[in-house]
C-alpha cells in the first residue's frame, strides 16, 4: 500500500477544505505550503492513483439547494443484503449505504427533491424487495458535519 | 442551526455551475478554465459564480474528500443517543465539539425507535471507538447509547444534483 510521506500530508490537510477558488488554485497551495505547484499536482495525482483521494471538488448542502435529505435504516436478513442492496443503491439519490452491526442492519441516506418524493421511493424499495418499516430519520437539526481527517 | 433552510432560487448558470463543481474537478494549473469551457462561459464569469456560491453557504465543503480505509481510520461507528428532549440541543452541541465526532445530527425518534441523537465516530480501531464513545457518554452523562460499527460499504457517491 502507497504510504504518504510529510509532503503528502502536509497536502492533505490542506485540500480537504477552502480549496481555493481563484484562477489557479494548485498555485496557491503550493504557495501556502512552501512548494512548487507542478509538485502539488504531481503528488495530488499520485495521491488519486493510488485511491488516497477519492476525488476534488463542492460538496453542496441540500437543504440550500432546493433537497431535502434523509437517513434510512432496514432490517434486513443476512442472505438478502446483497439483494436489497441492489435495489436501494439503483436509486442515484442514495449516497451512502453500510452494513452496520445491529437488528436495523442496512443503512443509508437518500436524498431527492421533496420528502414526498423519498416516501415513495422507500414504498417502491419495500414492494420490490419485501422489507418493511424501513425507518426514515430526517435531521431536524445538524450540529458538526466534517469530512476532515488530520493525517 | 436546523436543517430548516431558505431555499435559494438558483439561476441556470448556477445549476451549471454546481455540476460542474460536483464531480471531480480536473488536476491542471487552471481547472475552472477548463470547467468554464465546458458550459460555454468565461473563466472570469465561472469564477464569480462559483464564488457567489460559496459565500453565501451552499458549498457546504469544497475541497478533497479521501477513501478513509486507505488514510489510516479503520473503525467508523454511528452512535445513536437517547437524550431527554429539554436537552438535546446543548447536548448535540457538546458531542459536536469532540474531534473524533466527524458528524453530529438531532433526528425525531420514531415508534420502535426511540433514539435522537447521532454521532459518526471515526478512529483506527474498534477498541479506539469504545473509548471514544465512553468519553462522551462520560462527558455529557447519557448511558443510553448503542454503537453500530459499519461492516461493509454498499455505496458511497458524491450527490449528482439537477441531472
Amino acid at each position: 500500500m502507497y504510504s504518504l510521506d510529510n509532503i503528502d500530508k502536509q497536502i492533505l490537510n490542506r485540500i480537504q477544505s477552502n480549496f481555493p477558488t481563484d484562477a489557479k488554485p494548485f498555485s496557491k497551495i503550493a504557495d501556502d505550503l512552501n512548494l512548487s505547484s507542478d509538485i502539488v499536482i504531481k503528488r495530488i495525482l499520485r495521491m488519486k492513483e493510488n485511491n488516497i483521494i477519492r476525488r476534488i471538488g463542492g460538496n453542496f448542502s441540500p437543504g440550500k439547494i432546493g433537497y431535502e435529505s434523509t437517513l434510512c435504516a432496514a432490517k434486513v436478513p443476512a442472505k438478502e443484503i446483497e439483494s436489497f442492496a441492489e435495489v436501494v443503491n439503483s436509486y442515484s439519490g442514495v449516497t451512502h449505504n453500510y452494513v452496520r452491526e445491529h437488528d436495523y442492519n442496512v443503512w443509508f441516506t437518500f436524498i431527492a427533491q421533496s420528502t414526498e418524493t423519498i416516501d415513495k421511493y422507500l414504498k417502491e424499495i419495500s414492494s420490490k424487495t419485501g422489507i418493511n418499516n424501513i425507518l426514515n430519520l430526517p435531521a431536524t437539526n445538524l450540529f458538526k458535519i466534517s469530512a476532515l481527517f488530520k493525517v | 442551526m436546523t436543517t430548516k433552510q431558505t431555499t435559494h432560487l438558483l439561476t441556470q448558470l448556477e445549476k451549471q455551475v454546481i455540476i460542474s463543481l460536483q464531480g471531480d474537478i480536473p488536476v491542471i494549473e487552471r481547472p475552472y478554465l477548463k470547467l468554464a469551457q465546458d458550459i460555454g462561459i468565461t473563466e472570469k464569469e465561472f469564477l464569480k459564480v462559483m464564488n457567489d456560491l460559496n459565500d453565501q453557504g451552499l458549498i457546504r465543503r469544497f475541497g478533497a474528500t479521501l477513501k478513509h480505509q486507505n488514510s489510516g481510520f479503520n473503525a467508523n461507528a454511528m452512535v445513536a443517543w437517547i437524550v431527554d428532549e429539554k436537552i438535546a440541543i446543548e447536548t448535540g452541541k457538546i458531542m459536536a465539539s469532540f474531534d473524533e465526532v466527524s458528524h453530529c445530527y438531532r433526528r425525531n425518534p420514531v415508534p420502535g425507535w426511540d433514539y435522537n441523537l447521532y454521532t459518526m465516530v471515526h478512529a483506527l480501531d474498534e477498541k479506539e471507538c469504545y473509548a471514544i464513545v465512553k468519553k462522551i457518554s462520560t462527558t455529557v452523562n447519557i448511558d443510553k447509547y448503542a454503537i453500530l460499527f459499519s461492516k461493509k460499504e454498499l455505496k458511497k457517491t458524491s450527490m449528482k444534483y439537477f441531472v
